[in-house]
């Protein structure tokens, strides 16, 4: 035996780890590399907004039962763990549609209201999450309906405490359906239906577009019914996954099914006026590492 | 004297006599019947005469339930309007109405009254119009005698003879449908001079009435599926027409529009007052339902003489009819007052919200657990 030939053992085990480091290196030198090195993404990435991580006071999803009285949620501390990359617009009818010409998306229905560069309304839970994987396909990039605390967290300024500060009566059931009737016909004075085109509700003071206009906005969040003892304390928590949270210039919380929701009258209560949605963009595993060291 | 071809004396005494009885009779008859000719207008004459001034749906202008004094003649106004009409934020119409709304107002009067209606149609309307009154008698309703083209007014007076809520609505001839379709009805009520009675005849009394119209609407659709806006009410004519051929409503309404009687606009009541629902249909049938409550005691097809029914869930009024239910509310909260094809509710428009206030029973209803995880 040479000197230089070398048991096939050794080479296999030196091979195998030599050969995952290159393509470690390979995947991250990939992502890291600018766009202009890699081929076309075939769909130009949305405009986003990047929050810092962060702290809000938010008030709690889902209906709060003390007992048999319903009562206002509590309202909470919630940490905005890693930083936020958020549409700066809601997703455009025209967006869209081309994921429905690609067959990756139902159309909107009713269909889309307005005229020019509108938001898309019409659509459903499901539609959202479809135009998610369809964007995500398309630039390379994790796209996901952002959670109720993440819309809270982005829409600063513009995020609705809906709790009524009601003190409740536990003899008296109606007066909190009567507090809301009231709260509805506060709203319904303010019901302006048609969409209007991308921008023209304004930007908060993080410079995201149209919170709280017209339209509003599904969540990941799903719906809950939670019991509380009088400390505050959670007893049960029930989720109701086919009910979802919107967001908007109220809470609310529709059938994932649903593209329409003034059609889906309630005996009392106002729906939201148009559903639509924006998109948050889940950041790479390198950049969450580079986070984790403060870079 | 011979018995034969002679008339006997007796028989001639008889006849004469009997002439002259007749003659005499027909003499009184007749001066009876001038008497009462005469006295028909003398005693009208001299009814005391109430101007009433008519208030807007869902209200209704105040009156006595239990009549003071005697019959009187109670003179209303309206003034037809044809007007543009917001039926829903995506859909309006011509509307033709009796004093601007949809349904026109509610009149109220004591069975014996004379309604003596001044019917003004101005110029700056286009069709001619009229009023039929199913409480009246003769006339197709009081229909014939008050066609009014633009710059006409014409005066009706007809007895109120019968009592309970009656609809009204326009009739011009060639049109009738149209018209009524259009937004041109309302309801009149004759109470009882002694007041509503409940089946042994007790009094019955409301704290508040509330007068609901309900209005079914038939609107063209253009080829977007969007509805059709006119510039002029002609222009509506032969599209409509086909729409409602179709017998199909595209909104069905409470008080003229889509959510009239919701919100800042929902009908108000307390924790045990007694609220008066008149609900009519000029033309299409309904069946109201009282979310949350009941009718305690309801005159389905509106007349008060007939013994109301007790208890009620649902009542059924025909098209053409007004109906009218009572009920005193138990419980605070909000209801919804619906007519119960539960499409034409909550589809079409056809609910309307009360809002009522007080101390909840905890006997009639409680919350033995609230929704929790099985």
């Amino acid at each position: 035996m040479t000197a230089l030939a070398l048991p096939f053992k050794e080479i296999a085990g030196i091979a195998l780890p030599a050969t995952l480091l290159a393509v470690a290196l390979g995947a991250v030198a990939w992502q890291v590399l600018p766009p202009i090195f890699r081929p076309a993404a075939g769909f130009p990435a949305p405009e986003t907004v990047t929050l810092p991580p962060g702290e809000i006071a938010y008030r709690a999803e889902g209906q709060f039962f003390f007992g048999t009285t319903p009562i206002d949620a509590p309202k909470l501390a919630a940490r905005i763990e890693a930083p936020l990359t958020i549409m700066k617009y809601q997703v455009s009818a025209a967006d869209y549609a081309a994921c429905v010409s690609d067959g990756a998306c139902r159309p909107a229905a009713p269909a889309t209201l307005g005229v020019g560069d509108v938001p898309a309304t019409g659509v459903n839970f499901q539609d959202a999450e479809d135009y998610a994987g369809w964007l995500s396909a398309r630039t390379g990039a994790v796209w996901t309906l952002p959670t109720d605390r993440q819309w809270a967290y982005a829409a600063g300024s513009r995020y609705a405490d809906d709790a009524l500060g009601l003190v409740d009566d536990p003899t008296n059931p109606a007066l909190r359906w009567l507090a809301d009737y009231r709260e509805e016909a506060n709203r319904l004075r303010a019901a302006d239906p048609m969409p209007r085109p991308l921008g023209s509700f304004g930007e908060n003071e993080n410079g995201i577009a149209d919170l709280a206009g017209n339209v509003w906005e599904w969540t990941d969040t799903c719906h809950r019914r939670v019991h509380v003892d009088a400390a505050g304390a959670v007893l049960s928590e029930q989720p109701a996954c086919t009910v979802r949270v919107l967001e908007g210039k109220h809470r609310a919380s529709v059938s994932y099914f649903i593209r329409d929701a003034r059609s889906g009258g309630c005996s009392v209560g106002v729906p939201p006026d148009n559903l639509g949605f924006r998109l948050v963009r889940q950041p790479p595993w390198h950049e969450r590492l580079l986070a984790r060291f403060g870079l | 004297m011979t018995e034969q071809g002679k008339l006997s004396r007796r028989a001639l005494f008889a006849g004469v006599a009997a002439i002259g009885a007749t003659a005499q009779l027909t003499a009184m008859l007749n001066a009876t019947a001038q008497e009462l000719a005469a006295e028909a207008p003398a005693a009208i004459d001299s009814l005391e005469r109430v101007k009433v001034e008519l208030v807007a749906p869902p209200f209704v202008h105040a009156h006595d339930q239990i009549a003071k004094g005697g019959p009187k003649i109670v003179e209303f106004t309206m003034t037809i309007e044809e007007k543009r009409h917001e039926v829903a934020d995506d859909a309006e119409v011509w509307a033709m109405t009796f004093n601007g709304s949809v349904p026109g107002p509610l009149m109220v009067v004591h069975e014996g009254d004379y309604v003596e209606l001044t019917l003004v149609n101005p110029d700056t309307n286009l069709m001619p119009h009229n009023i039929d009154f199913h409480a009246a008698t003769g006339a197709l309703g009081g229909g014939a005698l008050t066609n009014v083209n633009p710059g006409e007014k014409a005066i009706l007076r007809f007895k109120a003879t019968r009592a309970g809520v009656f609809v009204y609505h326009c009739a011009p001839e060639g049109m009738v449908p149209w018209h009524v379709v259009s937004g041109m009805n309302g309801a009149i009520m004759v109470l009882p001079r002694d007041g509503l009675r409940d089946p042994k005849g007790n009094l019955l009394t409301y704290d508040r009435v509330y007068y609901v119209g309900e209005q079914d609407f038939y609107i063209p659709k253009d080829e977007t599926g969007a509805y059709q806006v006119y510039e002029s009410i002609a222009d509506c004519h032969a599209d409509t027409l086909e729409t409602m051929r179709g017998l199909i409503p595209s909104h069905i309404v409470f008080n003229g529009r889509v959510g009239a009687l919701t919100g800042d606009n929902a009908l108000k009541a307390n924790v045990g007052e007694t609220v008066l629902i008149v609900h009519s249909q000029a033309n299409r049938d309904t069946r109201p339902h009282l979310i949350g409550g009941h009718g305690d005691f309801v005159w389905a097809t509106g007349k008060f003489h007939t013994p109301p029914d007790v208890d009620q869930e649902t009542w059924f009024i025909p098209g053409g009819t007004a109906g009218a239910a009572l009920y005193t509310f138990r419980q605070p909260g909000v209801y919804a007052y619906v007519n119960h094809n539960l499409i034409e509710a909550f589809e079409l428009g056809a609910a309307g919200h009360f809002v009522v206030e007080g101390d909840w029973n905890d006997d009639l209803m409680t919350a033995v657990l609230a929704p929790s995880p099985i």
